[in-house]
């Protein structure tokens, strides 16, 4: 047992210690981390998702500034319970877009992860106005203001391109555009068939707050209302082996 | 001098001396050793029995086979499965003789309850009592018809969706911001209906009989002549004294002027026949049912 009595070297090394034991995480790390980047069942590839359009990352945006994902998860786990009451269960290419995901921890207020579409966009606009007006018993502060703050997307193009750089496929074509379909998915009015033709046909394009003028409230409710909306799960067949 | 060791025998040194205290080299005690040996069993038994050890393509999906999706899928269908004849009859039988049956009757106001609490409770009140812009389910005064049959379509298509082409639709003009009507008209029509609404009085009487010839002209259509509305149009009764959007002069003026209208969702697309049915009958039970 001669190699077992050689930790007498390490014990006496703090050095030496500290190196060998970051070699072990290491190794830990690696055999647990490393091969859910090559694993295909890890990387499952799920039709109809797409890149945020420039107004809804902007509502990302403003989701998490105001720190909605403190209390609202974006995670539906595979339990019947949870199924039952929001909806399919998420799946890992939901997020694949999301920079940071916003799967949260904890939940103070209901997953949203598919909340799109089950609300209208009046209801959003009161309940972020006055939650109480519309849920007595909620503890959910008031946003308001949101609809008081006009935005441009003045640098949603930059913001975009710092995405790309992080994996998400937004081609030169949305970049340089960006400003221009964050205008038009606000006005239904506005000509917004370049918007459609690079996000896909399902973009919803209204004017979400009701009120002239794009605001903040527009994008956040222009955000929420996609949440979890992408993949059509009445042709998607999940494979019970991931 | 260091403790004397428990056992019997002779326990050498560990050779560590310091001040002339010394370590005894103990053995682990028995049961700590042999938890510690159960433990790398137990876990070379759930790395086979489990997934776990990654490959090239795949990790090995374990003995045992177990997958988190499958895991739910079978929970989910066990249910269904428990459900399915109560589920199948509720979603079969005319809308109109569930009543009839205690049984199914009971079944779909305990399952409408649930699923009014996860989908409806959000805009109409968890007590279904509804708030400002989203209607009170407990009165006797429906928008759309208050029978089984206007109550489940309704919850079928919605109401003003984009996303049902049969979802209820109609559109109240905005009659001050499209300048359809001048101020004083609007004025004059709200104390009008502030004259035949119940428990209110108008704000300015003398406007009355000039508000009737505002009425009569731009609102008869819809909300009929003697302004108890009408339900193929959704347009609301005027004369109780119930309002979606308050009946007092600045509430009126503000529905006259802009025009104020609720969206709800299609629940076709995400809710079973069952479970449209079942929360029908609990609304339908609630008290205002037709």
């Amino acid at each position: 047992m001669a190699i077992l009595d050689k930790h007498a070297i390490l014990e006496k090394n703090v050095t030496l210690l500290a190196i060998f034991a970051f070699l072990v995480v290491t190794i830990g790390g690696i055999v647990q981390i490393a091969p859910l980047f090559w694993l295909e069942n890890t990387i499952e590839d799920v039709e109809g998702m797409r890149p945020y359009t420039p107004l809804e990352l902007a509502g990302r945006d403003i989701y998490i500034r105001e720190g909605c994902y403190v209390c609202h998860s974006q995670m539906i786990r595979p339990m019947r319970d949870e199924v039952e009451r929001y909806g399919h269960y998420s799946l890992a290419a939901e997020s694949q877009y999301d920079h940071p995901f916003q799967w949260g921890s904890k939940r103070t207020g209901p997953d949203l992860a598919r909340v799109g579409g089950r609300y209208s966009d009046e209801w959003h606009i009161d309940h972020l106005r006055n939650p109480q007006s519309v849920v007595p018993e909620s503890v959910m502060p008031k946003y308001g203001f949101l609809e008081n703050r006009l935005i441009e997307g003045e640098y949603i193009g930059e913001l975009m391109a710092t995405h790309r750089m992080v994996g998400v496929p937004y081609t030169d074509d949305m970049i340089e555009n960006a400003r221009a379909d964050f205008a038009a998915q606000a006005d239904p009015d506005s000509d917004y068939d370049g918007l459609l033709e690079r996000y896909g046909d399902k973009v919803q394009v209204r004017n979400f707050d009701r009120q002239p003028g794009i605001t903040e409230a527009d994008a956040l409710v222009a955000y929420l209302q996609m949440l979890g909306t992408l993949v059509d799960f009445s042709t998607f067949t999940p494979d019970a082996s991931r | 001098m260091a403790k004397q060791p428990h056992k019997k025998h002779e326990v050498e040194t560990t050779g560590h001396e310091w001040d002339g205290i010394q370590e005894f080299n103990n053995p682990l005690p028995r049961w700590w050793l042999w938890v510690f040996y159960a433990c790398i069993v137990w876990a070379i038994w759930y790395s086979i029995a489990y997934p776990a050890w990654p490959g090239l393509k795949s990790a090995t999906s374990g003995y045992l086979g177990f997958s988190t999706r499958a895991q739910v899928a079978e929970s989910i269908a066990e249910f269904e499965t428990k459900l399915a004849p109560m589920n199948d009859k509720l979603a079969g039988v005319e809308l109109a003789s569930i009543a009839d049956d205690a049984e199914l009757r009971g079944y779909a106001v305990s399952a409408g309850a649930a699923v009014f609490k996860t989908w409806c409770a959000q805009c109409h009140g968890s007590g279904a009592a509804g708030a400002k812009g989203y209607p009170n389910l407990l009165d006797d005064d429906w928008l759309w018809g208050g029978t089984m049959e206007d109550i489940h379509t309704t919850i079928t298509h919605g109401i003003r969706n984009t996303d049902d082409e049969d979802a209820r639709f109609s559109q109240m003009p905005a009659f001050g911001r499209d300048e359809l009507l001048e101020k004083e008209q609007i004025a004059q029509v709200v104390n009008y209906v502030m004259s035949i609404s119940a428990g209110n009085t108008p704000q300015d009487a003398s406007l009355v009989a000039e508000g009737e010839v505002v009425f009569q002209d731009n609102c008869a259509a819809c909300h009929m002549e003697d302004g108890t509305g009408d339900r193929f149009q959704g347009a609301p009764n005027l004369t109780d004294a119930i309002w979606l959007f308050g009946g007092d002069y600045a509430s009126l003026y503000e529905t006259v002027y802009n025009a104020r209208y609720g969206v709800m969702p299609n629940w076709n697309t995400r809710l079973s026949e069952a479970e449209i049915r079942a929360v029908a009958t609990y609304v339908h039970g609630l008290g205002g049912g037709e």
